[in-house]
């Protein structure tokens, strides 16, 4: 239970249908998995958001560090060739 | 006759969760914290659209150019049909939660029934309804059991509201003259007989929730389905009805 009685913070991610990517969409606070399920439904999928809801203690994510950024990020910036754009992409191909 | 029954049982069926809606709406903004707020708030919500096809249903029926908003709005206390459980005064959290759970495992048994109902009209609304209604009572069910289980300070006042609402739960049960004609043709359930499944189902998940069944008890002699109200009623409705009756069809 956090400091100011609310309960754990949590991420929530939905799908907006099946087969499609989990998307990052807010957070909530609830005590434990049960009440942050219904709370995530109440309050991220009310207006036909989403098919399928995961959600994840915020404590439970690594993420990288705003000062890395720079040591991270940036050398990807000027090498063109890491990216697949001298390729014609086939006509079947979805959702890239 | 028969439509004059038709349309009495409509305003009985939607009524109900139009005054729970409504006091649902109240407690707006003071729920413990942000998500509970919007949760509760969602559950009146869904009450609220299925009062409306209740009621604008009712309106058709009575086919004289009255709708769904004059029925809401203009009609006097005497004429509604909301039971008394729905009428009582919001008093905390935990109050809110035990009625919405005795109404929601009432309304469960009551429109998985009538979405049997020979009348094409009640039958699509109480499917439509249903899905709603189970997930109320996931939710009221969780909270029972939450609060009875949780710390001494929520049960005490789970158990207390239990003890506060549970005289008012004989009118669930209580046979209306036009859902006794209607029944035999099909359209309307008998509330006497969803009394037996209410009682078990209630029962068991107080039970799990580590509180008591309070002792049944009659508080009345006269019944809001038969148009006899609380005195919380009239309160009520002159504060939803004041503006429409100030300024008789407005538009924004």
């Amino acid at each position: 239970m956090g400091e100011d009685n609310q309960g754990i913070l949590w991420e929530v991610f939905l799908q907006p249908k099946a087969g499609r990517p989990f998307k990052h969409v807010g957070s909530l606070h609830a005590y434990d998995k049960k009440m942050a399920m219904t709370a995530a439904r109440d309050l991220y999928t009310r207006r036909g958001e989403g098919k399928g809801i995961w959600l994840v203690k915020a404590d439970d994510i690594v993420s990288s560090q705003l000062e890395d950024g720079e040591a991270f990020f940036d050398p990807s910036n000027d090498k063109v060739y890491r990216h697949p754009t001298f390729y014609s992409m086939p006509d079947g191909v979805k959702h890239i | 006759m028969k439509k004059q029954n038709l349309y009495e049982y409509c305003l009985q069926l939607g009524d109900t969760s139009f005054i729970l809606s409504h006091r649902i709406a109240e407690y707006c903004s003071k729920a413990p914290h942000l998500e509970e707020d919007l949760a509760i708030t969602n559950v009146g919500l869904d009450l609220l659209g299925q009062a409306e096809s209740f009621l604008k249903y009712a309106a058709e029926i009575k086919d004289d150019g009255t709708n769904e908003d004059d029925l809401a709005f203009k009609r006097k206390e005497k004429d509604f049909r909301s039971i008394h459980l729905s009428e009582i005064p919001n008093f905390d959290f935990a109050f809110i939660l035990g009625r919405q759970f005795l109404m929601d495992v009432y309304n469960e048994l009551l429109f998985t029934q009538l979405s049997n109902s020979n009348d094409p009209i009640i039958n699509g609304i109480s499917k439509k309804s249903i899905k709603e209604i189970r997930y109320h009572l996931q939710r009221s069910k969780d909270w029972m059991i939450r609060l009875g289980q949780g710390t001494e300070e929520s049960n005490q006042r789970i158990q207390q509201a239990l003890n506060d609402l549970w005289m008012y739960t004989n009118e669930l049960f209580y046979n209306t003259k036009v859902e006794i004609e209607l029944e035999k043709e099909g359209i309307a359930v008998l509330s006497s007989s969803l009394e037996n499944d209410w009682r078990k189902k209630t029962n068991e998940i107080i039970i799990e929730a580590a509180l008591t069944v309070p002792e049944n008890q009659h508080h009345s002699m006269v019944y809001g389905k038969d148009g006899t109200h609380t005195e919380y009623l009239g309160y009520l409705l002159a504060e939803m009805q004041h503006l429409p009756l100030l300024y008789p069809d407005a538009k924004w």
